[in-house]
């Protein structure tokens, strides 16, 4: 009978193939089992330290479920206001020119609270790059409906569905500020199987590395799950946000550099 | 040989930014005010040292990119009149809940909605008392001419740094519009980056090798913690306002009447102080500088010498309350206060001092 490796003699440096970036802490994440935060969170920060960025980033985390991202990323960082997270940034993109800036914030906060201010700094076209996290509800405050609720979706504040009559729509503010001048990469992706994870990394590669040719905001959106405040298991929350989610918000770029 | 110009009092305080080496100016046009964004963009700060001018989308915009410039350790300011300033107190609340350092100038309008646009003092209480939520301070100056206006840029920013807070510069219509001569002095350079790291080791300018990541939160869930970062505050505010108080004393030394008044009001006590001698009533003013740190033991000083206090706000009556405080009942203590704009004329706050504690038979108290 061959030898069953033990974990050490797995973990030994021949046979690494992948290891998390030390741009993630220590600390454990504070997001539900089965979100996709986690991910993104891993993406972004794997995405600095093989940039070699660490000493020239400055984050901004938002109001939300990733207000306490400081946490988990290990990289200088400002808490914003609810909403407030791209003036913040642009204060210090304009006061540092050649600092990677970039926000990271969920739908509540960019593209409801936060609607004017997001898109006067696409407008602006500041150099600095967003992230968007967009599980149309609110998380942290319990799932309450948010701008992006799909018609019918019930939350804690549409109990009976969103009726679009009274509660209007799903704003679909990628695509808004996707035709502002001033964004130049806007890409929408989700980190929910692996083949996607992959090209959510490949679009946050780019919005990032454009950001020092000095053209304009890079914007990319993670449609992503809330497994407790759909009240879904994990799995079943990635299954109907494949079927509900993505027909309204589908993914890939949406704009490219020419 | 001296740098003299007629100026007002916003452009003032413009020149002022630029010549203790502010990095950036954040801000949104209102009036009476909108001098200090047009001069800051006609003196080309960007060539002159390197300041950074942006006009804003909003007052919530600009007072939140006042926060991340200060949270990175720039020199930064914004400045608007009443309406603007209650749209900013979320972003003032955050920086003190981070305790960032920053300049903010509230060029004062009648209110309350939007008012006027002439001069007012009414946004005293919103100022000291704290306009935002939780409990903070600021440190409150109160310009009451144009040079002030001019040199308390500078002094704004010694102070912000110093203690790591906002520093707040309280003035009002008619002082931000009005033109004076301004002695100017020397140009005090911009931080260098490498400075800024000395000066600032908290803030967050890129994590290098060498330290821990830095962050900037008001954020903690956790109580007893943050009850230690709010007794913290509180103890800061209590050695400001043991160490920082500036007043004028305009002849005191004999009076046996004062009027207590600071900014536009203090320029009209200050005549009334004249026309008052005149009149052979030994009258004096004394003309809080900052309103926080109030200047609480130089009024009990005076409660034991003078007969009565008369506060002249153009309020309803707000600075008056830290006047009675102070003086805890040991002199009888009126306010006079015009309102919506209106200023009140040396002889009328001088007859109305006359009428409270002089001419006796007549004595009504004033009500507000």
């Amino acid at each position: 009978m061959s030898h069953i490796p033990t974990k050490d003699e797995i973990c030994e440096p021949e046979n690494m193939v992948y290891s998390r970036t030390c741009l993630l802490t220590d600390n454990a994440l504070s997001y539900c089992p089965g979100c996709g935060h986690g991910t993104a969170h891993r993406l972004i920060m794997e995405v600095i330290e093989e940039m070699n960025l660490q000493a020239d980033t400055i984050g901004v985390a938002p109001v939300g479920c990733s207000v306490l991202a400081y946490d988990f990323m290990n990289i200088d960082m400002q808490q914003a206001a609810h909403g407030r997270a791209p003036a913040v940034a642009t204060g210090i993109k304009r006061l540092y020119p050649d600092k990677f800036v970039f926000t990271y914030q969920g739908d509540g906060d960019l593209a409801a609270i936060g609607t004017g201010e997001t898109i006067h700094v696409c407008n602006r076209g500041e150099n600095i790059t967003v992230f968007f996290v967009n599980n149309g509800i609110y998380g942290m405050t319990g799932g309450q409906m948010a701008p992006t609720t799909l018609p019918n979706m019930k939350t804690a504040t549409s109990p009976f569905g969103r009726d679009t009559e009274t509660m209007g729509y799903p704003l679909k503010i990628t695509e808004l500020i996707a035709n502002l001048p001033g964004t130049y990469f806007v890409s929408r992706q989700s980190v929910h199987t692996p083949a996607n994870v992959r090209k959510a990394k490949k679009a946050i590669e780019k919005a990032i590395s454009y950001q020092k040719l000095n053209k304009g905001l890079c914007f990319v959106e993670i449609v992503s799950n809330c497994n407790s405040g759909w009240k879904m298991t994990p799995l079943e929350s990635n299954k109907w946000m494949e079927e509900n989610m993505f027909p309204y918000y589908p993914l890939g770029d949406i704009k490219v550099p020419k | 040989m001296k740098d003299i110009r007629l100026m007002k009092g916003n452009e003032a305080i413009a020149e002022g930014v630029i010549r203790a080496g502010c990095d950036g100016y954040f801000g949104y046009p209102i009036t009476p005010q909108s001098e200090v964004l047009e001069y800051l963009m006609a003196n080309k700060t960007k060539e002159r040292t390197g300041m950074i001018v942006l006009q804003a989308e909003s007052e919530i915009a600009s007072i939140h990119m006042v926060y991340g410039g200060a949270a990175a350790g720039k020199r930064v300011m914004t400045s608007s009149s009443s309406p603007g300033i209650s749209l900013m107190q979320e972003g003032i609340s955050f920086m003190a809940g981070t305790e960032l350092p920053c300049l903010l100038l509230n060029v004062v309008r009648g209110g309350p909605g939007l008012g006027t646009i002439q001069p007012s003092q009414s946004d005293y209480f919103q100022t000291v008392k704290g306009g935002g939520h939780g409990d903070y301070k600021m440190i409150v100056l109160a310009p009451a001419s144009v040079q002030e206006m001019y040199d308390f840029a500078k002094l704004g920013f010694e102070l912000a740094f110093k203690h790591r807070i906002q520093v707040m510069v309280l003035s009002d219509g008619a002082i931000g519009q009005m033109m004076e001569k301004v002695e100017l002095d020397e140009q005090v350079p911009r931080w260098t980056d490498a400075e800024i790291k000395i000066k600032s080791p908290w803030a967050t300018t890129g994590k290098t090798p060498d330290r821990e990541r830095n962050i900037i939160t008001s954020l903690d869930l956790n109580p007893v913690k943050q009850e230690i970062i709010n007794i913290n505050l509180q103890k800061k505010f209590k050695h400001i306002q043991d160490t920082e108080v500036r007043f004028e004393r305009i002849q005191c030394d004999d009076a046996e009447y004062l009027f207590v008044a600071y900014g536009s009001s203090a320029r009209i006590c200050q005549k009334a102080v004249l026309l008052g001698r005149e009149r052979g009533i030994k009258v004096g003013l004394l003309r809080p500088i900052t309103l926080f740190p109030f200047p609480t033991i130089e009024l009990a000083k005076l409660a034991k010498q003078v007969k009565g206090m008369l506060s002249v706000e153009m309020s309803a009556g707000q600075m008056v309350e830290d006047v009675r405080l102070a003086v805890n009942g040991v002199v009888p203590v009126e306010h006079y206060g015009r309102l919506g704009g209106i200023m009140p004329a040396p002889d009328e706050v001088l007859n109305i001092l006359e009428k409270n504690f002089i001419k006796e038979k007549s004595y009504e108290p004033h009500t507000n």
